[in-house]
């Protein structure tokens, strides 16, 4: 077993002496880790990792004892969304791995640097229905950036330098590496190489100036420019580049789920989000632009609807992104721009042109004027838009805000005016419910010192509501704002309009007493059934010093508008229930 | 259009596995995909054959490129590459019709490997329809068991042929 001093000592600087001496392979991932600046991990023990967890007893790298691997994954997810770094969980064979498969999947979806540790039963028994084995790279193949299994301790450090690499390099993913118990045990001696070529991963990061020169000429040319920003920007960290360039140009801003946060919500050129339920100005930029510039978006088809015939349907296309895949694979593109969009910017910023978009730049301000979101507030009852805005007003839309997946998630994005990027964490590709609190802590843990509330459904909360027991245990301050409408209300609101007010199986209002649940688990707990209490609750909970959950008792049927009905154009918006 | 995909890639375990698994998860369509070795020690050749219209082509081309054990494609243009494929065949044959189907055989430039009692084994090589033709005419004498390698290919040193993405 290794020593606590000769832990401390920098792998690096201590080369030579290291090589000297033998390690278990599970001593060689932790050093690995140490050496990577990986301070924290996720997890859940099992008989294929206990000699990693025998490693990680030491305490060089601290463990979050999640309870569920799927919590585990969301919170390094979390954490991983609000600092931009590689989150890193581990999990043992078997069911232990399968566990970790939706939240694998929800980052690849939203390309989340992660980085899975699996532990697999020994290389003797693999392939042999061994207890406890699952092939879990067969079943990540499609929903990892790339995946190992180790073969060899002398493999190790390459394999974890290659993971983090490949992760967090171009545009960023999951990746697993599944380590048998032999390869666990075995010894080896120890070097972290610093950097690692790898042949088949070359992301091409500058542009093309050819195609900034090309892009220059359009933007000069437009007279309805728009522009549309997507979570390449968060997760370039090219916020600050995308305002100089907007404002330069005088092109205004929608954007996505993913891009929320990445463009100040209260710029005059910002314009919400797009798609299903995107704002006025947005959808109709969208149809009336002559020029379109993507920015690190995926034109999903929850805002393109599907409808790629109706989509910008005047407009050429400019699309900038790190990943070459995505240029053409939904959309024609005119320009395509292949690069870190931070230096694409950053060169485009550069004798950047001004479109002529003064009138259509009026235009867009009455649209805002006419048709801003808006919902029917009174003050008896609770309006599950008026909570998000109080959220938003209390916390002067500072906090990290996560959400699950639902209606309450779209609320979020319409009515919590995000100023800065890694502020939002939803999972938009995959639409995870059960994702929004376990992000929550690991953004918590993260950022002790930030509010950080995680709004979730009644239904969606259940899903992972077991983590609060980690919240309870480790003094974890998440502020749990359930939106509680006792329905599964985003599949009510498609059965009310879509399927003929039929509403099968969306009633979950025999769900538990959510408050009494906190407290079950020894988390404080409120509840609000109108705007007064609500105020005067959430002050309390915002107050108290460790974890909350308040329970918003709002109305059960309200919906989601504006609306675009999927496989319809943007252009047939439903602006709001006629009454 | 009809596309040769030549791909290298690592000669890792599974990398077949990923190849195919990508090209199923998107929605591409796969006539044949052969592989084995290549010019240079660790990397295997891959020859993909599919039916696409261009942007798909372009699209397989860049989601395959994705993959950290693709390291080189290139799009073949059929008329510029050879391209090749190996057949065996087994058909009934006795005493009586062996001369009449080795008559057959020859014009294809394909052998016979193998003989018994009861049939004989033909290989012969050579681009996907040139096979066919020669099933074709073998199949009156009955055709017992069949394998097919899939189509290999490289460019003509003529040729200009693309590298992709
Ligand atoms: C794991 C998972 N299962 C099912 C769905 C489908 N789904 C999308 S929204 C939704 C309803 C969510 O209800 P709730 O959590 O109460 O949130 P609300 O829509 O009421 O705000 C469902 C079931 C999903 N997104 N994720």
């Amino acid at each position: 077993m290794t020593s606590q001093t000769e832990m401390k000592n920098s792998p690096m600087k201590e080369k030579s002496a290291e090589m000297d001496r033998e390690y278990t392979g599970s001593e060689i991932l932790l050093r690995c880790l140490v050496a990577e600046g990986v301070d924290r991990v996720f997890g859940y023990p099992g008989g294929a990792v206990l000699p990693i967890y025998d490693s990680l007893y030491d305490g060089h790298v601290k463990h979050l004892l999640a309870r569920h691997e799927q919590g585990a994954i969301h919170a390094a997810d979390g954490y991983a969304r609000a600092t931009g770094k590689p989150g890193v969980v581990i999990a043992t064979s078997g069911p232990g791995a399968t566990n970790l498969v939706t939240g694998i999947a929800t980052a690849m979806m939203d390309s989340i640097p992660l980085v899975c540790i699996t532990g697999n039963v020994a290389q003797n028994l693999l392939g042999t229905d061994a207890f406890q084995e699952a092939d879990i790279t067969g079943i990540t193949m499609p929903i990892t950036k790339h995946n190992y299994l180790v073969r060899d301790v002398n493999e190790l450090p390459r394999i974890i330098k290659e993971a983090f690499t490949i992760a967090a390099g171009g545009r960023p993913g999951p990746v697993l590496i599944d380590i048998p118990k032999d390869v666990s045990n075995a010894k080896a001696s120890f070097y972290y190489p610093e950097t690692v070529h790898i042949r088949g991963f070359q992301p091409t990061t500058e542009p093309h100036p050819l195609q900034i020169k090309k892009l220059h000429q359009a933007i000069a040319g437009a007279k309805k420019p728009v522009i549309i920003a997507g979570g390449g920007v968060i997760s370039s960290g090219a916020t600050e580049e995308l305002v100089r360039f907007a404002e330069g140009s005088m092109i205004p801003v929608t954007t996505t789920l993913m891009g929320i946060g990445g463009f100040s919500g209260v710029h005059s050129l910002f314009l919400g989000m797009p798609g299903m339920h995107g704002t006025y100005a947005a959808n109709h930029c969208l149809l009336g632009c002559d020029l379109l510039i993507g920015v690190g978006n995926r034109f999903d088809d929850r805002v393109t609807m599907g409808r790629i015939d109706k989509f910008a349907p005047n407009a050429k296309i400019v699309h900038i992104d790190i990943d070459p895949a995505e240029i053409g694979k939904n959309v024609d593109t005119y320009i395509p721009i292949v690069g870190d969009i931070k230096n694409v910017l950053t060169a485009a910023n550069e004798g950047l042109p001004s479109a002529d978009s003064s009138a259509w730049l009026q235009q867009i301000e009455q649209w805002k004027e006419k048709y801003p979101l808006q919902y029917k507030q009174d003050d008896d009852t609770l309006k599950p838009q008026w909570v998000i805005s109080h959220l938003h007003e209390t916390t002067h839309g500072e906090a990290i805000v996560t959400t699950d997946v639902g209606q309450h998630q779209m609320w979020v994005a319409q009515y919590y005016r995000f100023v800065h990027p890694r502020s939002l964490l939803s999972s938009g590709g995959l639409g995870t419910m059960g994702f929004g609190f376990p992000a929550a802590v690991g953004a918590q843990l993260a950022y002790p010192d930030r509010t950080v509330i995680a709004v979730t459904g009644d239904g969606g909360f259940q899903m992972t509501a077991q983590e609060l027991a980690v919240i309870a245990l480790e003094k974890i301050p998440v502020k749990v704002a359930v939106i509680n409408n006792r329905n599964l209300g985003m599949v009510r609101q498609w059965q009310e309009l879509f399927h003929g007010q039929r509403y099968s199986e969306v009633d979950i209002g025999g769900s538990p007493d959510f408050v009494k649940l906190a407290e079950a688990y020894g988390v404080k707990g409120w509840r609000a059934h109108n705007p007064e209490e609500a105020k005067q609750v959430w002050q309390e909970a915002l107050r108290h010093p460790g974890p909350a959950v308040v329970d918003f008792w709002v109305t059960p049927h309200e919906n989601v508008y504006p609306m675009v009905a999927a496989g319809t154009s943007l252009e047939e918006m439903i602006m709001g229930d006629e009454d | 259009m009809k596309h040769i995909l030549s791909v290298l890639v690592n000669d890792q375990p599974r990398v077949l596995a990923r190849v195919s698994s990508l090209l199923g998860q998107r929605n591409f369509n796969i006539e044949s995909i052969s592989v084995g070795g290549s010019e240079e020690p660790g990397l295997s050749r891959m020859v993909i054959v599919t039916y696409a219209d261009d942007r798909t082509m372009e699209q397989v081309s860049k989601q395959l490129h994705k993959l950290i054990d693709v390291i080189k494609i290139q799009d073949l243009a059929f008329d510029e590459s050879v391209v090749r494929e190996l057949l065996l065949v087994k058909v009934g044959a006795n005493s009586s019709n062996r001369a009449e189907i080795n008559s057959i055989v020859e014009p294809f430039r394909a052998s016979i490997v193998d003989v018994g009692a009861n049939s004989m084994m033909v290989q012969a090589t050579g681009d996907r329809a040139k096979l066919d033709s020669l099933l074709e005419l073998l199949r009156p004498y009955g055709i017992k068991e069949v394998a097919r390698t899939g189509v290999t290919a490289l460019p003509r040193s003529s040729a200009r042929s693309k590298a992709m993405v």
